[in-house]
């Protein structure tokens, strides 16, 4: 294996390097300002320009990607981003558009935005959408802020609890936080549906919104849905559905149709804009149309053959600085438009089907949190190799050696050993075969051999870090050695 | 197994207390120690408070997990190991001496009976 | 049959893996929907070939006012500045563009050296000690900003001041409606008596109209009432102006668009937040730390992770998830690129354009410079309605400035960068003298 350490940029800086030539003022130069208000020196590093590019092209080859490697990160939906989409987005027009422009200059825009509304709301049955929150965490924020405007133009101000699974994403219960609302934790069973018993016992005057994962975090559909938002309604509160999990649903069902009042999605997983290691994301939120008035501003609307911005009439108020990540919205648009009605249904088929082939080829070799089918994820739990000592960071870190991106891991909280598996439509079932051996061969090697596995990864640029020293002693900036 | 310590009295959210005098000092048991793993950091913010029995004092933190904690006994919070600031991990060498965490001058002694000997602590671990 | 380049699977392929799944069909792996809300008609567009594709989006596109970036004088918190090739030719790369958050650190020390460097770069640029791997956005970055100050200072007072732009409190307001926050005018607390304690006070310098504030003065001030000062800047100025770190400011935020990403209609961009380091476990957002692998290799990972939304659920510091990484690797790449004398070059070039153009529309009749010590974006008093200002610079293909008119005055408001040629500003000059008699 090559060393590709690399020194940091301040390391390597040397004075009197550059990387970019710039052109000189060319007007009459101005009085700076007094000098107090006046910077005396910067420390910043002084590189070549090869020697950059040669740094950061090196850096990216440390990376996993999916451009590299299958990548099965459970409920990221870690599919293909396609490269039409990147060129679209760099068309100048779009590039190079200031978001201050009067609507009449920006018409393009606006009628990409509109169209993404639109197709976002049949997709989900949610026909009223905002593109305006950067991620799903904000799409939530964005969701709660609406029941509780809702509630209070309803004079049912003091709703103000949130009913939240206790296999829900992080994200659930600090939005709610975020929103002032207290998360009431509702039972799951063992196989991630709402204990509805729970739900009964919870339900009452003060509740605000149901928030649930669909398909749950477990990969299930929840047979009981048209019960469970009956029970809800029916006590008054709204039903909010996370939708990080929608590439399960794409022409399957819909969220308006199964008594889902506002929901969320994630473009950066089931409409393939990229991950970017981290982000940009965009979250966007659909509602009812009896929610309309509530949502985010800006949004756009056509009237005759014009779009225009403007802000609803009880809006709960602006979350960002301008429309939000038009970028990554243009992306997903491009992909919807990409494959239409029938195209989407069958990313969603083939993604449920991917993931079932991965199931019941690993029955018999990892634990499953259940016997039912799966919809685009399946869960397996590592509960019988920890018995020999290996658990699901080892598996994972095993996997990272096979050349493939570990699984989620210890999520969903309520799975022991949780190592959860989301193949995407995007792979082949070679590729996939490829991952399955691998699994199949850790399993047999967790009896014969588990410190190959506890050992590993050995074929990767760093073998495992000590996080606790990060932890401990954080460094989080250079310093000078 | 691991020795508990028989000197010491243990709360079922995994705390144990030792009382010399009027002075308790508190600190976390090795299986809670060993389920949260490497601790990085650990956060009183009760200092001078009069904390009833089983009322949260603050928060220990591994890489991957946050725990509260909860005082074993009433009392008030009048000292804290200053030593965990820079060595956090002396709560994994060393839980029930070196890696305690507060004491409290406590005024009476019958919470002590809701709390469980290293008998009574080992059956529920 | 599958229609997708984006979908390998075959009718065999399909069909093999049916058999093994032990399913007849497809269908018959949805039986937990329920069967009256199975595969309903989905009423989208028709689907394109590439090919119709990207004519589709090049039509959308000649729908915008034809533009480009180098002849615009639109500001307003998003600023057309010169990207260069560097940036555009890493950001390409699949192994940035198409992983995902760290979670797997030994896989990603791409992404994780990619950040520190981000890190270690804003800090440098704001002089302070810590910053995070990046937020939203400016405005998001500043609302996040306030809270964690009311938090360390257990105090829920955020204090505005009248430099902050609208559309940021507009954002706070959002941010803080259900967190028992009181936000007041810094105008209504400039009392000596007052013996009131405040979380924070928020400053913009460069204002929402480019002016310089006095950062110093006003932490000064709000440290007598125990509370915390944040600053929100301008990037770019910071190549000239006194950073955050050396005007005892306690936050400092901005919107790090200007700093080698697109204006891109307003997205994505990345919030910059960076703060002392007694303050780090407050910080909301992913932060990336050193460490050493277990032979000792330098590596680094996320770390300080118990403050997040996966790990703290409902006591997290923010519920921030996914943010903003590619958009950091763009910004760390220009700063790399540009370097110390890049920065300040840049921020020099701004500011002697921008007072350029200033001093010359203020000698014209219908102008009248109302700025005083702004850095490159200033407001200029016009007899003239605005909209007709734009109307002759627009028939020029010169995309002018923000319209800022209130009641009694009619007012534009400038943004001059280094993209704004010598030759356009004259050219600017002379449209302008020559057509508003």
């Amino acid at each position: 294996m090559i060393n590709k350490e690399q020194p940091l940029l301040m390391d390597q800086s040397k004075k009197g390097r550059k990387a970019i030539n710039l052109p000189g003022f060319g007007v009459p130069e101005t009085k700076l300002p007094d000098s107090k208000f006046l910077r005396k020196e910067i420390d910043l590093p002084e590189v070549a320009q090869l020697d950059l590019i040669r740094y950061f092209t090196n850096l990216s080859s440390l990376n996993y990607s999916i451009d590299t490697n299958f990548y099965p990160l459970g409920s990221c939906t870690m599919k293909y981003n396609p490269k039409v989409n990147e060129q679209i987005a760099g068309i100048n027009g779009f590039a190079s558009s200031h978001p201050n422009q009067l609507d009449e200059n920006i018409q393009g825009n606006l009628e990409i935005m509109h169209d993404l509304q639109n197709e976002l709301g049949e997709i989900t049955g949610l026909p009223a959408v905002s593109l305006a929150p950067l991620a799903g965490a904000q799409g939530e924020y964005a969701g709660l802020l609406i029941a509780r405007e809702y509630h209070i133009q309803n004079n049912q101000g003091n709703r103000n609890i949130a009913l939240i699974p206790d296999s829900a994403h992080g994200t659930n219960p600090a939005s709610a936080s975020m929103a002032g609302l207290k998360a009431v934790t509702i039972k799951t069973t063992k196989e991630g549906d709402i204990d509805l018993e729970d739900l009964k016992a919870n339900v009452n005057e003060n509740i605000s919104v149901l928030m649930l994962t669909l398909p749950s975090t477990l990969g299930l559909f929840e047979p009981n849905i048209l019960e469970i938002t009956k029970i809800v309604h029916d006590n008054g509160g709204l039903v909010y559905a996370d939708g990080a999990n929608l590439n399960a649903l794409l022409g399957i069902t819909k969220f308006g149709e199964l008594g889902v009042d506002i929901c969320h999605s994630n473009l950066h997983k089931t409409f393939s804009t990229p991950h970017g290691g981290g982000g940009p994301g965009s979250g966007p939120v659909m509602v009812a149309k009896f929610l309309e008035k509530y949502l985010p501003y800006p949004h756009i609307k056509k009237e005759g053959e014009k779009f225009l911005q403007y802000k609803p009439e009880f809006s709960v108020g602006r979350l960002n600085g301008f429309y939000g990540s038009f970028g990554i919205l243009v992306r997903a648009y491009a992909y919807i438009r990409s494959l239409g009605s029938e195209g989407l249904r069958e990313i969603s088929e083939n993604a449920i089907i991917n993931a079932n082939y991965i199931q019941e080829r690993l029955k018999n070799h990892y634990e499953l949190t259940s016997s039912r089918r799966c919809m685009h994820e399946t869960v397996l739990s590592a509960s019988k190799q920890k018995e020999d000592g290996v658990k699901a960071i080892d598996i994972a870190k095993k996997l990272l050696d096979e050349g493939f991106h570990a699984p989620t891991m210890y999520f969903p909280l309520i799975v022991e050993e949780a190592l959860m598996i989301e193949p995407t439509e995007s792979e082949s079932k070679e590729t996939i075969d490829r991952f399955i051996s691998s699994m199949i061969k850790i399993s047999e090697l967790s009896k014969t051999n588990p410190k190959e596995i506890t050992n590993a990864p050995l074929n990767l640029p760093v073998e495992r870090l000590d996080e606790a020293q990060a932890a401990r002693n954080p460094v989080l900036t250079w310093e000078k050695q | 197994m691991s020795e508990i310590p028989k000197n010491l009295k243990y709360s079922k959210d995994h705390e144990w207390v030792e009382i010399n005098d009027n002075v308790a000092t508190v600190g976390i048991t090795l299986h809670a120690a060993e389920s949260l793993g490497d601790i990085v950091y650990v956060d009183v913010d009760s200092i001078d408070k009069n904390l009833n029995q089983f009322d949260k004092f603050g928060e220990i933190e591994s890489v991957k997990a946050v725990s509260d904690l909860f005082v074993p006994i009433s009392g008030k919070v009048i000292e804290i190991n200053e030593a965990l600031l820079n060595n956090p991990e002396f709560v994994n060498e060393d839980c029930y001496d070196k890696g305690w965490i507060i004491k409290l001058e406590i005024n009476e002694t019958k919470d002590l009976d809701e709390l469980l000997d290293s008998e009574e602590y080992e059956k529920i671990i | 049959m599958n229609n997708s380049p984006y979908i390998p699977s075959t009718d065999s392929d399909q069909k093999e893996m049916l058999e093994t799944i032990g399913a007849k069909s497809f269908k018959d792996l949805l039986n937990d929907v329920p069967e009256k809300k199975l595969l309903p008609d989905l009423k989208l567009k028709e689907a394109l070939s590439e090919q119709e594709l990207v004519a589709f989006f090049e039509l959308m596109a000649n729908k915008n006012f034809a533009s480009s970036a180098m002849s615009s004088y639109m500001g307003g918190g998003a600023y057309n500045h010169y990207i260069p090739s560097t940036v555009k030719s890493m950001i390409q790369r699949g192994e940035f563009l198409t992983s995902y958050t760290p979670y797997q650190p030994e896989a990603s020390q791409g992404t994780l050296q990619v950040g520190f460097e981000f890190q270690s770069m804003i800090a440098q640029l704001f002089d302070m000690e810590v910053c995070n791997a990046g937020m939203y956005d400016g405005p998001t970055a500043l609302a996040e900003a306030a809270l964690m100050a009311c938090r360390i200072k257990r105090n829920n007072t955020i204090v505005v001041h009248s430099s902050i732009s609208n559309k940021s409190l507009e954002v706070i307001k959002a941010y803080s409606k259900w967190q028992n926050i009181k936000i007041i005018n810094y105008d209504d607390i400039n009392n000596e008596d007052d013996s009131s304690e405040y979380g924070c006070l928020l400053v913009q310098s460069p204002n929402q109209y480019g002016e310089i504030e006095d950062v110093e003065k006003l932490a000064n001030e709000i440290h007598a009432k125990n509370g915390l000062i944040v600053q929100h800047t301008y990037p770019i100025s910071l190549g000239l102006l006194k950073p955050p770190g050396q005007l005892n400011v306690d936050i400092a935020t901005a919107e790090g668009q200007p700093l080698g990403v697109p204006v891109s209609f307003g997205g994505p961009f990345i919030g910059l937040l960076t703060c002392k380091k007694e303050f780090i476990r407050q910080l909301p957002g992913r932060i990336i730390g050193q460490t050493v692998d277990k032979n000792n290799k330098i590596s680094y990972a996320l770390t300080l992770q118990t403050r997040e939304q996966h790990i703290r659920r409902e006591s997290a510091t923010s519920n921030i998830c996914t943010s903003t990484q590619l958009i950091g690797l763009m910004v760390a790449v220009y700063l790399a690129t540009m370097g110390p004398n890049g920065i300040k070059t840049i921020a020099e070039t701004c500011y002697h354009r921008a007072h350029h153009l200033a001093s010359e529309l203020d000698k014209m009749d219908n102008f009248k410079i109302l700025s005083n010590n702004f850095f490159n974006e200033f407001i200029v008093e016009s007899k003239v309605d605005i909209a007709k200002v734009n109307n002759i610079l627009f028939e020029n293909h010169i995309e002018g400035g923000l319209d800022v008119s209130d009641k009694d005055c009619k007012k534009i408001m400038f943004a001059v960068t280094e993209l704004n040629t010598p030759e356009l500003i004259r050219k600017t000059i002379e449209i302008l003298g020559e057509n508003l008699d």
